[in-house]
């Protein structure tokens, strides 16, 4: 299973980078509000289409 | 100048070719189905029967609803939610056209070379090494795309949906590399050159095969589950008029599977010359994969609550919550294959057959179904569908049509496995293969039947999408709200 000597760090690297990713988001407030960007995204004025 | 309006226009295109490729793929569904009840009747065909064998149209019809069905349902509505959650448009319009024809290309590609039987040979990724290479080229270009234009956004929150997509498609980048390296004959010994086309994968035997389905598994796993959850976090919200159940909750939901989807492949290779304590992690972590799958499931379905009558008279939100209940059936049903002992019933029936349309049919489909609805009369200036009716029509063509398809394959692999292990007193086995196989007739009946429906449901669809667009106008003027400065 030399495969494995491939498949295995390029894993840890893959969760290594996603764990960078995460800790950027966290450090840079991502996640400061877990409410208004679920109620933002309904309040973008989009449904007015007017009778073109 | 700053851009005032969003680009539109690559999100029709794509919306119009989701529509397109799934009758396409469905039909080529449809049509393979009914070879399995009658193999021989494309031979009436004469010189062109080649072309329509089994073993050249399944790959065909595999490949039409999942990169040319599905994938561009992802790209229309990726790329409108990009726009409309950073409030800003694309990065580039030249870009956008460039990934809408390159992707076109590389369908009709694909359409041409696999009923001429030019595969490499791995499920997924059968295309050979020139169309890779163009897939690889496309696929850059779109992730400079959209995560180009995440860096351009006038808002400081990434909302959710955008961190799905941004997960699917790095991730889908970096499969696409590791899977299909491959050595080109050319290059390879083949002096002639004319068979210039020809690979062989870098790896060999099992190696190959773990390769692979750590590729198919995350292909399912990114291509179809993550981003698709994308899908789920902007269109249920918005058609449901409520915002999402738990926002906490769906950022859990989608670290927990970045952390834990990587790691489920070997659960295709069960009982083979994988090792077995890699089969075991493979097991392992398909069942952890159930509680982020679950929490997801619930998080969508959840955003309703309050708001169940919605589900009374909006067919839209019928289509997307209903995908919710098959996304949570078959990521209930994926681990529970995983476990060793199931999965010695399991595998190479029908049961296999079964789990991927619960997902590709009853989640994916559905779920880009509704997406595609909410969007049509956006994009054309239409406050609804031409019909709400014919919506709930092609939901229940779909539904029924899911039900009919996985009850049958269901019923018809559970009895595969079940006379493939019997054995008699003495140790030999009870049935031959040929018995378990014309055992197989009624359920391809019923079989077919449910994806002819699902497909007809698609054709409504397609006449929906043309009187709406008809009645309508392409809008190009979308204008972007001022930012909102948390």
């Amino acid at each position: 299973m030399d495969i494995l000597y491939l498949l295995i760090p390029i894993s840890l690297a893959i969760v290594a980078a996603i764990a960078a990713v995460f800790l950027w988001a966290v450090k840079s407030g991502q996640f400061e509000d877990m409410e208004g960007p679920a109620h933002r995204i309904l309040m973008d004025d989009d449904d007015h289409t007017d009778a073109r | 100048m700053e851009a005032t309006t969003y680009n539109y226009k690559v999100v029709r295109q794509f919306t119009i070719m989701t529509v397109v490729w799934g009758i396409v793929g469905m039909l080529v569904g449809v049509l393979i189905a009914a070879q399995l009840i009658w193999p021989t009747f494309t031979e009436a065909l004469g010189p062109l029967a080649p072309y329509l064998s089994y073993g050249r149209l399944r790959p065909l019809h595999t490949n039409a609803v999942i990169f040319a069905f599905g994938g561009c349902g992802l790209f229309a509505a990726s790329l409108y939610v990009v726009q409309r959650t950073c409030q800003t448009r694309l990065l580039s319009d030249g870009l956008a056209a460039f990934v809408f024809w390159g992707w076109q290309l590389v369908i009709l590609l694909a359409a041409i070379t696999l009923p001429l039987g030019l595969t490499s040979g791995k499920e997924y990724a059968e295309l050979e090494w020139p169309i890779d290479l163009l897939i690889t080229v496309i696929w850059v270009a779109y992730a400079v795309l959209y995560l180009g234009t995440i860096m351009i956004r006038k808002t400081q929150h990434i909302y959710v949906a955008n961190w799905f997509f941004g997960a699917y498609i790095v991730t889908i980048a970096l499969l696409h590399l590791v899977n299909s390296a491959e050595l080109p004959w050319v290059l390879g010994g083949d002096a002639s050159g004319l068979n210039w086309w020809k690979s062989y994968s870098a790896y060999a035997g099992v190696q190959d095969a773990m390769v692979q389905w750590w590729y198919g598994h995350n292909a399912v796993g990114f291509f179809l589950t993550t981003a698709f959850l994308g899908m789920m976090y902007y269109f249920v919200p918005k058609q449901a008029g409520r915002p999402i159940y738990s926002y906490r909750l769906s950022i859990v939901h989608f670290w927990a599977l970045n952390f834990i989807y990587m790691w489920a492949g070997p659960h295709h290779l069960m009982y083979t010359a994988l090792p077995d304590w890699a089969q075991s992690l493979g097991m392992v972590f398909s069942l952890m994969l159930l509680a982020p799958s679950w929490g997801g499931m619930m998080n969508g379905i959840m955003t309703l609550s309050g708001a169940w009558h919605k589900l009374r008279t909006d067919p839209i939100l019928k289509f997307l919550i209903t995908a919710l209940s098959f996304y949570g059936m078959s990521t209930f049903e994926g681990p529970m294959m995983s476990i060793k002992t199931v999965n010695a019933l399991s595998h190479y029936t029908e049961w296999n057959i079964a789990h991927v349309h619960s997902g590709a049919l009853g989640w994916v489909a559905m779920i880009t179904i509704g997406s595609m609805y909410y969007l049509i009369p956006r994009l054309f200036g239409r406050e609804e569908m031409y019909s709400t009716r014919l919506i709930n029509v092609h939901f229940w063509w779909s539904t029924i049509g899911v039900v009919l398809y996985i009850a049958s394959m269901w019923i018809a692999g559970v009895m595969q496995g079940l006379m493939w292990r019997a054995t008699n007193m003495d140790g030999t086995l009870t049935y031959s293969f040929a018995q378990s196989v014309n055992n197989l007739y009624p359920f391809y009946y019923i079989r077919l039947l449910g994806g002819t429906m699902f497909f007809a449901g698609m054709l409504l669809m397609a006449y929906n999408m043309w009187k709406t667009i008809a009645a309508g106008k392409a809008v190009d003027d979308a204008p972007i709200p001022e930012a909102v400065h948390a």
